[in-house]
């Protein structure tokens, strides 16, 4: 779909706002683990790599475009296993979890 | 539906998946989900893209994904726990150098795009050619195969604007000829301005450039969304520039420095050069474990403040070993966490959670800085920086104005350190030298055994 420029604009300045608020009341305890996972969102990249990928032509295009999905698909799959991997130390105490996330917040 | 309109409509539910994994992941109790449902959203999104009628190469496409997982899976599950900020960095890095990659390539396949367009290219090449090499640098930063020291080179402010005006220089050209090696050229531009941006960061300060660069590639990322007018790209490279942003802002605020500070502090030349040499052979206490450990033994309070030498030295379980046992013997113990403990915020909290820490024993700064007064043995192990008075005392002092933990209020320091060799910052730390002060040299891991069997036999 072809979208016109200004729509473009639109979703992009409404997204800065939605990003903004919705890491507002972070604790500083899970900062790495947030940064380790917008760090596998912005992966998302991977399906530009891939549709450029798909109209490629020639044997540089289709190497530039190649190296583009492989190291996408690193970012993608290496972000979300290192985020769980962090994540899971968290696991299986709830109750005290919120007491050290409340004292975080003062 | 038509199939592009099915496919948007799967995109339109992967942005959803997105915004919901940031939420979660802003709140320990739904970190995890929250993760999960941004990886189910981003194959969901990468399934929807095999959908579309224009893809071709299929094979080359599948092995660079599997080549691509078979290199991101093993390297995620097999770095140590103290090593992760760099490689955080380098994924970020690999990410941002696909955006700048996707970005040249549109052009290269149509040159003849809109004005607009044309920019996107331009923001798409640079601020992701910035973020991988940027990032490299980061990783051999953290790594230690390059000095965590800021890096000035004679001529670097020249040099940093020689590089603007040639980005500018052929940004103009890429755009009015439409030819892509300006791109290319612009690009190579980029990668230079990159490493020039981070070699004069303090290895202290690297986490907040990471965070940064993070922020970076989301913009790419948004970027060559608007190059390839996909929505998808848009929404989710923006929601990650802009936390990334904020969170960036959160990090140097609790490093209690100022973005501006971490990123051309060195240019104002600081003085940590000839600081660090101070005190090459001035007398220090030291002292042996079986001392330590009956001072310990028989301590009312005692407050472990654990630093990133903890980490290296895996012994995140011993300290925990040695704090139950004290605790058999009536003494209160507890963990003073400094925010940026470790090599990033959160870190140590990752790393003692790990060892089976309990969460009230673990105290964020503010709640543990008046209780040193009352505390009989402060016990560093491997920490330094967070430590240091000159943050509180020195104004010269590089890390001047960053909040720490005064430990120096205890009645007794007792720092476990592998050397006299300075903490990261690179700088001499004067509480060392107090009188009050014991150093037990060793590897922490070590030192901490023999502390075990020291108190055991009291």
């Amino acid at each position: 779909m072809n979208y016109p420029t200004l729509a473009l604009l639109t979703i992009f300045i409404l997204s800065v706002f939605v990003g903004f608020e919705v890491i507002s009341k972070v604790s500083s305890m899970l900062h790495t683990p947030l940064m380790s996972g917008a760090n596998a969102i912005h992966g998302i990249i991977v399906i530009g790599a891939m549709t450029v990928l798909a109209t490629s032509h020639g044997i540089l295009q289709l190497t530039i475009g190649f190296i583009a999905v492989v190291f996408a698909t690193i970012n993608v799959v290496g972000g979300f296993v290192v985020t769980d991997r962090m994540l899971e130390m968290f696991k299986g105490r709830q109750p005290a979890k919120q007491a050290a996330d409340s004292g975080a917040q003062r | 539906m038509t199939r592009s309109q099915v496919i948007e409509s799967v995109y339109l539910i992967c942005a959803v998946c997105f915004i919901l994994a940031l939420k979660g992941l802003s709140s320990p109790k739904t970190a995890r989900t929250g993760n999960l449902i941004g990886a189910g959203g981003m194959v969901l999104a990468v399934l929807a893209t095999f959908a579309d009628k224009r893809m071709a190469h299929l094979p080359l496409m599948i092995a660079g994904i599997v080549i691509g997982i078979a290199v991101g899976i093993p390297a995620a599950r097999q770095i140590k726990m103290t090593a992760m900020p760099q490689m955080v960095a380098i994924f970020n890095g690999v990410g941002g150098g696909a955006a700048a990659l996707v970005g040249l390539l549109e052009f290269t396949q149509h040159p003849d795009v809109a004005v607009a367009r044309t920019l996107a290219v331009i923001l798409a090449a640079v601020i992701g050619g910035v973020s991988f090499t940027g990032s490299i640098i980061t990783f051999l930063k953290l790594q230690e195969i390059m000095s965590g020291r800021p890096i000035v080179y004679p001529g670097a402010k020249f040099g940093n604007i020689g590089l603007v005006i040639a980005a500018v220089v052929f940004g103009v050209l890429t755009a009015s000829t439409g030819s892509a090696w300006w791109l290319v050229a612009l690009l190579v531009v980029s990668m230079l301005f990159g490493v020039a941006f981070v070699l004069p960061v303090g290895g202290a300060d690297v986490p907040v450039v990471i965070s940064l660069l993070n922020a970076f590639t989301g913009l790419a990322v948004a970027a060559s969304g608007f190059v390839l007018n996909n929505v998808l790209l848009i929404v989710a490279g923006t929601l990650v520039g802009a936390s990334g942003t904020l969170l960036t802002q959160l990090m140097s605020k609790a490093m209690g420095r100022s973005i501006a500070n971490v990123l051309f502090g060195a240019f104002a030349g600081s003085t940590m050069g000839s600081t660090a040499e101070v005190g090459g052979d001035r007398p220090v206490k030291s002292s042996s474990a079986e001392d330590i450990g009956v001072l310990l033994a028989y301590s009312h309070k005692v407050v472990i403040v654990p630093g990133y030498g903890l980490a290296v030295a895996q012994a995140q379980h011993t300290i925990h070993e040695l704090a139950g046992l004290l605790e058999s013997k009536g003494v209160e113990v507890s963990y003073a966490i400094h925010p940026v403990a470790g090599r990033m915020p959160g870190h140590m909290n990752v790393l003692l959670a790990e060892a089976n820490v309990p969460y009230e024993q673990l105290k964020e700064m503010d709640e543990i800085n008046p209780e040193f007064d009352r505390t009989d043995v402060a016990l560093v192990v491997g920490a330094n920086d967070v430590v240091n008075p000159a943050a509180r005392d020195t104004p010269s002092a590089p890390i001047y104005g960053m909040p720490i933990l005064d430990v120096d209020h205890a009645s007794n320091v007792i720092f476990l350190k592998r050397s006299m060799r300075p903490g990261f910052a690179g700088i001499e730390n004067e509480l060392l030298f107090d009188g009050k002060t014991t150093l037990l040299f060793g590897d922490a891991k070590k030192s901490l055994t023999d502390l075990v069997s020291a108190v055991k036999s009291n």
